[in-house]
């Protein structure tokens, strides 16, 4: 096949060495895929809802990490093959987007290639199907928005954004704390959010974490820590109605970027320039002292010597704080960033109440606290754990709670939770599958079915009997007309998600559905498959 | 159709009951290697190092022992992690922590052999972790506002966490160099102010507290040996050529005569430097950088003794003892504030010559001089010197205090079986299974001291019937003993880490259900 002829009769190579390729084509290559892209699905399948399990991942270093993350466990997981990335892809683009929903997506991609692979074998064109679930998840789009709800909240009634906060914690490690980390994320967000504009800069929001201590001691400081601490160890610990200057420049001589030569030929020489250096370094300390700054927070190192002018004229110093951190000092404390003496004034210190160093444990751990900023928004979450592995994964549990804050501010519609929405898109795809003439009829119900993957999953995980639950909520969603009924996944006693207050975010759910049509029809689309072979 | 390769070549991955085999058997054996060096009776292990010379380390200290060891599993890597924590956290209890975690893995592996779901058992040990730490809370005992109690209370704490090390023998002696020592903190839990001198040589009971302060170091050739009322500099500035800083600067010259004047010029410089630091007015200069030959002389002629070359932390605790500040500049000789002490003088330890502040301002640093037979033996006592006074140093900010020798255990074992019994459906077998994992801690320490485990707990447990005893084991006797009035007490702290972190691990290990491995990345082979 790789060989073609001209017009003359002579053969000439289209694919070059063609035997050292495999080369898979039409079904077999749609089939090899689809069997990959589920092989990943199905791994991330029983890390699914609030009783899925976690994943132990060893990295080439031999770093271990635990989670139940869906974006995490594809990330570090170290994929080979082509679709399998895809689907890595797929996870991640849904973290960018939503930040929550990551397992939930790839399951369901996973579904939808399943029914896929079942319609192929009846012979029906790959593209066909494409068409197929691409009608249906519009469908599924607009029902979602239709059995949505718009909730209502303010700065003073969190409520509801924490219960929702508590949904996306519930299937964490950190669920034995969620009340209180649900209500730290939202008070986080809403202290940054722009509640006028409906816009949330998750990037003012910093998580710090520090082994030790434990889950509960997890805070939230309005302000911003560092973990560095003061450079000389004799100056004060803590600093009130500090004026910072957020300096760039390294309290060192300067450093012309030009490449230059000071040569030393004459013993004057040499004592003028030994003047000038001792001048320059009292000229730096004087000029932050000038302007009347009572705490210097630099990027760069600090020569001995001036360390030490500094430490003389009570001027305290953090040195080797990171250009990030900076910025957010710079933020919080509504000081600017100054990148020479030269530039300097009273005007472009920051504020803040209070300064403070907190030291840590038995080991020389000491973190800057810097609290009562005169501009408030810039918040950090502070968390502690028994080990490390655990801060990690708070701080990707806080994150994703974080994100779901954000997107309700966004857009405060919700959806139920607890796969009822799933279920209540199944049923009306496969109402609206009779309308459609044609092939694509068959496509749609396949989408139907694929959308009861999420609840079956939820409940195979929690140890329920996954056809009968699934079989008994869905008949009573028809019977009641009650898009809240989903699965009972912690055994309360009712699953009607409304009474559990499990909502998920609407937006979250639509771009599942969506990221998950998209990839699956990109999937499908592909039919041919060369790789080279091992070399 | 053959799934094709999904994940990249050499990577594995373990799922479901193999995967939750492989993470309890790995920390199973984790805590089973630990397990034998608890309690008072416990053994100690033999290190030995890969690297060159092949080191011998000899420790009983859980902590060092994991870290030393190199491990594969994921889950026992897991166990490793929290007995670091648990060393940086509190110091002590490091081996506890392990064999709790492991015992409660065990347990649970019996209850998944079963067809419990790990879901289930992760809820019931939240359950009874919870109730285990209220029953503690009860039975704590704050002495904070008695001084006196207080530090009988802290001379306890340091003699039980003693008595399980190398320091046993002289452990009156031991808790009270600890205890002093940390008194001398005030509160702060800075254990760099407490300095340890290692000198082998002498018996471990030769040992001693110095209120002052003893640097390890050389007084320079020539230069007084004794000083009173000293008035000290501590500074940090280079001392052997003042280089110009200026980036960029150097000397270029087209004749001997200039290297010459330079030469002079630069010796200059270095002569003002001096006299500047000498015209603070001190009779002492300790320096954290090299001190040429050449101002050293320059000290010497000016009577002021001169100390080069001090590690950092050494300057930090200097500089805290005299209370002087570190300087690095010498013009304003008014603005610099100098230590002082009563008395310098260079004192023998076996053959070694050190430096001896004594009488000093401020009394927040002190220093341990550790004599013993060995540099093995010295570094164990060290340890575990280390281990106790960081919990003391707790202990001081959280003064709630416990009994020990299984005490503990057997207390919160009570009340969760109690929950157990009171709790409806399969949870109660995990709460149940939790209780047996505290119990396992006074049985280890029961076997480790080769006494007749079952026959003990099982009089231990009648004993705990009771309310309010006080009953625990006495290792030394080998029977059931009153822990008050043996004086054997535990920092609640200790305790109350060792149960949040082990419970915290066990269930992280148990909601794993698969295991991926990446390819262990491959090292440059540069042999």
């Amino acid at each position: 096949m790789a060989l073609a002829f001209d017009e003359f009769g002579r053969p000439f190579i289209i694919l070059k060495e063609q035997e050292q390729k495999t080369r898979l084509r039409g079904l077999d290559a749609q089939k090899a895929n689809i069997a990959s892209g589920k092989a990943v699905a199905r791994i991330l399948r029983t890390s699914l809802g609030p009783k899925g399990m976690d994943k132990m991942l060893q990295s080439p270093d031999g770093d271990v990490t635990i989670t139940n993350d869906g974006a995490t466990i594809l990330e570090q997981m170290d994929v080979d093959n082509q679709i399998a990335k895809l689907m890595v892809e797929l996870s991640r683009s849904q973290d960018y987007e939503i930040g929550d929903g990551t397992t939930g997506v790839v399951v369901m991609a996973g579904a939808l290639l399943e029914q896929a692979e079942k319609l192929l074998e009846r012979g029906i064109h790959p593209i066909r199907i494409a068409e197929g679930y691409e009608v249906a998840s519009r469908i599924a789009f607009e029902h979602l928005e239709r059995i949505s709800h718009k909730f209502e909240f303010s700065a003073t009634n969190i409520e509801p954004l924490v219960q929702t906060c508590m949904t996306t914690l519930s299937s964490k490690i950190v669920n034995r704390c969620k009340r209180s980390l649900a209500e730290i994320a939202v008070k986080a967000v809403l202290a940054v959010a722009d509640l006028e504009r409906k816009d949330v800069n998750l990037d003012l929001i910093k998580v710090e974490g520090k082994v030790g201590g434990k889950l509960e001691d997890t805070e939230l400081i309005f302000g911003i820590v560092v973990d560095k601490d003061m450079s000389h160890p004799q100056m004060p610990k803590q600093i009130e109605d500090a004026k910072i200057a957020i300096l760039t420049c390294p309290f060192e001589p300067p450093k012309p970027k030009t490449k230059h030569k000071v040569d030393i030929d004459t013993v004057e020489k040499f004592q003028t320039l030994r003047q000038q250096e001792q001048k320059y370094f009292d000229d730096m300390v004087q000029k932050c002292k000038d302007v009347g700054a009572t705490l210097v927070i630099c990027q760069w190192g600090f020569d001995d010597e001036a360390n030490h002018l500094l430490m003389n004229r009570n001027l305290p110093a953090v040195r080797w704080v990171g250009g990030v951190e900076l910025e957010l000092i710079a933020i919080a404390t509504g000081g600017r960033i100054v990148p020479r003496f030269q530039e300097l004034t009273p005007e472009k210190l920051g504020r803040a109440g209070l300064v403070r160093e907190k030291a840590f444990g038995t080991t020389k751990d000491r973190m800057i606290y810097i609290e009562h900023c005169a501009n408030s928004r810039a918040v950090t979450i502070f968390i502690r754990g028994g080990n490390k592995m655990m801060i990690e994964e708070t701080k990707r549990s806080i994150h994703d709670a974080l994100c779901v804050a954000r997107n309700l501010i966004r857009n405060n519609s919700i959806v139920y939770g607890g796969g009822s929405a799933e279920i209540s898109c199944s049923i009306a795809v496969e109402a609206a599958a009779d309308k459609y003439p044609g092939v694509e009829q068959y496509a749609i119900r396949g989408f139907a079915d694929a959308l009861d993957a999420i609840p079956m999953a939820l409940a195979e995980n929690s140890g329920l009997q996954p056809i009968e639950t699934l079989s008994a909520v869905k008949s009573q969603q028809i019977k009641e007309n009650n898009s809240c009924c989903g699965i009972d996944c912690n055994d309360v006693g009712t699953n009607d998600m409304r009474e559990q207050n499990v909502f998920e975010t609407l937006i979250g759910k639509q771009q599942q559905i969506l990221l998950a049509t998209q990839v699956v029809k990109m999937i499908l689309k592909i039919d041919d498959v060369i790789s080279p072979s091992d070399y | 159709m053959a799934i094709e390769k999904l994940l990249k070549d050499e990577a594995t991955e373990e799922k479901g009951e193999r995967a939750r085999m492989a993470s309890f058997v790995g920390a199973m054996a984790i805590a089973d290697l630990v397990k034998t060096t608890l309690g008072p009776k416990g053994m100690d292990k033999i290190l030995q190092s890969t690297g060159r010379g092949h080191s011998v380390t000899v420790t009983n200290d859980g902590a060092t022992i994991l870290k030393s060891l190199h491990i594969d599993n994921p889950a026992a890597k897991v166990l490793v992690d929290i007995s670091k924590v648990q060393d940086d956290e509190v110091g002590d209890g490091t081996t506890s922590v392990v064999v709790l975690a492991g015992e409660l893995l065990r347990e649970a592996e019996k209850l998944v052999n079963a067809k419990i779901h790990p879901m289930t058992i992760i809820s019931g040990y939240r359950m009874a972790a919870e109730c285990a730490k209220n029953a503690l809370l009860e039975k704590v005992v704050d002495n904070k506002l008695d001084a006196e109690k207080f530090k009988a209370d802290l001379m306890k704490i340091a003699m039980t966490t003693l008595s399980s090390k190398i320091l046993s023998q002289d452990k009156e002696h031991f808790a009270k160099l600890a205890v002093d020592a940390v008194m001398r903190l005030k509160g702060s839990t800075n254990l760099e102010a407490i300095q340890i001198i290692k000198k082998p040589g002498g018996s471990l009971k030769d040992s001693f507290l110095d209120e002052g302060f003893i640097l390890d170091k050389k007084i320079g050739v020539g230069q007084p040996k004794r000083i009173e009322n000293a008035k000290i500099l501590v500074a940090n500035t280079a001392m052997d050529t003042d280089k110009v800083k200026i980036y960029g600067a150097r000397v270029r010259v087209d004749s001997m005569a200039k290297v010459a004047e330079i030469e002079v010029a630069e010796k200059e410089k270095m002569r003002e430097k001096v006299q500047k630091i000498i015209n603070h007015g001190i009779n002492c200069f300790v320096n954290r950088q090299l001190i040429y030959n050449f101002p050293e002389e320059l000290f010497a002629d000016a009577g002021v003794l001169a100390i080069e070359h001090a590690d950092f932390d050494g300057i930090e605790r200097l500089a805290l003892v005299t209370g002087g500040e570190i300087a690095s500049t010498f013009d304003n000789p008014e603005s610099v504030k100098l230590g002082h002490c009563k008395l310098i003088e260079e004192i023998m330890i076996g053959e070694d010559k050190l430096i001896h502040f004594s009488g000093v301002d401020m009394g927040q640093a002190c220093t341990i001089v550790l004599r013993g037979a060995s540099p093995h033996m010295l570094d164990e006592a060290e340890r575990s010197l280390h281990d106790a006074l960081c919990v003391l140093s707790q202990t001081v900010n959280d003064s709630r205090v416990l009994l020990g020798g299984g005490w503990p255990e057997m207390v919160m074992a009570k009340s969760v079986d109690e929950l157990a019994r009171k709790t409806p459906g399969k949870r109660s077998h995990a709460i149940e299974a939790f209780s047996r994992a505290l119990v396992a801690i006074p049985t280890t320490i029961a076997d480790n001291a080769g006494l007749d485990s079952a026959e003990l707990i099982a009089q231990l447990r009648a004993e705990h019937h009771k309310e309010g005893s006080n009953a625990g084991i006495d290792v030394i006797s080998g029977s059931v003993g009153d822990m008050a009035e043996l004086g054997i007490s535990e920092a609640f702290k200790v305790k109350q880490a060792v149960l949040l972190s082990a419970t915290e691990a066990a269930e992280m290990i148990l909601r794993v259900d698969e295991i991926i491995t990446c390819a262990p990345r491959r090292r440059e082979d540069r042999m």
